[in-house]
């Protein structure tokens, strides 16, 4: 068994944390998830793809109020990856309108979810805003 | 007028709010007995019921209606389409009627949802005593908070954000202030859930739900129905003068769904099937955003009122913020925008939704409005989204 194994199957750990989609080979267009066909152009045929671990936070929320067993407050945003949009939280930050602002760039970073009964962790992933660590 | 225009003949919205000692069928057939009185017939009349009940989770709310109001033994459809499952109900029968199969039809829409909560998310379950990857992302645990937010504010909120990163200008209290605009136009609608109009300072000191919606700036949970009957040009031609004066013109009925856009997958777009539906029914009415007299649009979060005021093309792309800032979609602006007090002060009983805002700018084109009338109103546009997505957008006019 592995140490660690990624929160979603498209998170890979190695060699460096990064994001990976699945691209249609007709139209190009990217996709987390397991497909059937593309949403796009309805091909069938797809490619692995690593996706930029930089990018802009180009919306954010903050959840104040969620499901209960969800702790808050947590950001919620978009992050454009070089032309790929991906749903993550903002960390490693204080989670206020003064911290957080649209337009900053930031980087993919990971944390521990858990472990579980056999001491596999779980690594989860979110952005970080680039000035907190240069 | 042409022979295939359809007409809104009866039309009826119950008082929203909580109504703990009535049932759904209750709510429903107030509505519906409701629309039949209004236009003057009954359900021996009707040639198809279409139903929508979104919280029944697949119930025949049309045959269970029918059971209470008249089993005639018509074709019934019941539907569901998210938020947008009112519009869609009367959409089936504005389908029905153009196609020839009856020249008469009942839609309706009903909601018991007062003391609902937040809608989507659930809860979260604790976390399995083993990894085991689990559905499209290959989960092992719960992603809800863990990458991003499900719930509905926090969705809409980053709707709203994303159009003030794109073109400046939004800020908490620009959002906050939307609110207070529907808030002020509920005080004078006796059927809103809520009728207290709400300062700048009460809706921004109020609990934060999701950044930037504070909890008056979201859609108020709550029981309510409405429906219509529809009627084809060719039969209220031959219904009594005083049916002919009251009837409402549907000039344009129109539903879309979501076209694939790149972010579309990661963050709902409600943007570009709202502005579709928008420009099909503009064409189809032959009129544009500047003959508008009043819009009723899918405000279920102030984030979201913003956006549609450009999707919908009531200002120039990107002008969203100066329109608002203009005044123009208060009560006595240029275009009066949620007059009713919207989703957030009237309230949003989901699958009543897009059926109550019908009523809403039918009310004003008969001139019926009372005090909130808005003078003069010969068109409207009334629109909603079903995240998902639907948008149904349905423009109206004033018998000529």
């Amino acid at each position: 068994m592995p140490d660690q194994v990624p929160l979603v199957d498209y998170l890979a750990l190695s060699p460096e944390p990064h994001l990976v989609a699945h691209e249609c080979d007709a139209c190009g267009a990217r996709f987390f998830d397991r497909r059937n066909a593309c949403a796009s152009c309805s091909g069938t045929s797809f490619h692995a793809v690593d996706v930029p671990t930089a990018g802009e936070l180009v919306t954010f929320t903050i959840v104040s109020f969620a499901a209960p067993g969800v702790p808050v407050p947590f950001v919620a945003g978009v992050v454009d990856c070089g032309g790929t949009s991906v749903r993550a939280n903002v960390i490693n930050t204080d989670p206020d309108p003064t911290h957080v602002r649209t337009g900053m760039p930031v980087q993919l970073a990971t944390f521990v979810v858990g472990t579980d009964s056999e001491g596999v962790e779980a690594v989860g992933f979110g952005f970080e805003p680039v000035e907190a660590t240069s | 007028m042409s022979s295939d225009d359809v007409w809104i003949l009866g039309i009826r919205m119950t008082k929203f709010g909580k109504r703990p000692d009535d049932d759904v069928m209750d709510i429903a057939s107030e509505a519906a007995l409701g629309a039949l009185a209004d236009g003057g017939v009954t359900m021996a009349d009707m040639g198809v019921l279409a139903a929508g009940n979104l919280m029944s989770m697949g119930a025949p709310t049309g045959q269970l209606l029918q059971k209470q109001i008249g089993q005639t033994g018509i074709p019934v459809y019941n539907v569901s389409n998210a938020c947008a499952t009112g519009a869609t109900a009367l959409r089936t029968v504005i389908m029905a009627i153009k196609a020839g199969e009856c020249d008469m039809g009942l839609a309706v829409g009903v909601e018991k949802l007062a003391g609902a909560g937040l809608l989507a998310g659930g809860s979260r379950k604790a976390d399995s005593d083993t990894w085991q990857p689990k559905g499209r992302y290959g989960a092992v645990a719960s992603v809800d908070g863990r990458i991003g937010t499900e719930i509905m504010p926090g969705v809409f909120a980053q709707i709203g954000m994303e159009y003030g990163h794109r073109y400046g200008g939004t800020s908490f209290e620009l959002f906050a202030r939307i609110s207070e605009k529907n808030h002020a136009h509920s005080t004078l609608n006796p059927l809103a859930a809520y009728t207290k109009r709400l300062s700048l300072d009460e809706i921004m000191n109020d609990v934060m739900i999701a950044y930037p919606n504070t909890r008056p700036m979201c859609s108020a949970n709550c029981d309510g129905a409405a429906a219509a009957v529809v009627v084809s040009d060719a039969k209220l031609r031959t219904l009594d003068p005083d049916q002919r004066r009251r009837a409402v013109k549907v000039s344009a009925s129109v539903l879309t769904s979501d076209p694939w856009t790149e972010s579309c997958q990661v963050l709902p777009d409600v943007n570009t099937l709202t502005r579709r539906a928008a420009t099909q029914a503009y064409e189809q009415a032959g009129v544009g955003p500047e003959d508008l007299d009043l819009v009723e649009l899918h405000d279920c979060f102030a984030t979201a009122e913003l956006v549609h005021y450009d999707n919908l093309m009531l200002c120039p792309e990107g002008g969203a913020v100066d329109f608002f800032e203009s005044g123009a979609p208060w009560r006595d602006g240029r275009l009066p925008v949620n007059v009713s007090g919207g989703l957030q002060s009237k309230g949003h009983p989901i699958a009543a939704t897009g059926i109550a805002n019908i009523w809403e700018v039918c009310h004003h084109l008969r001139g019926e409005a009372g005090d909130r009338q808005i003078e003069g109103a010969r068109v409207g546009l009334a629109h909603v989204i079903g995240l998902g997505s639907a948008c149904g957008v349905h423009i109206l006019e004033k018998a000529a």
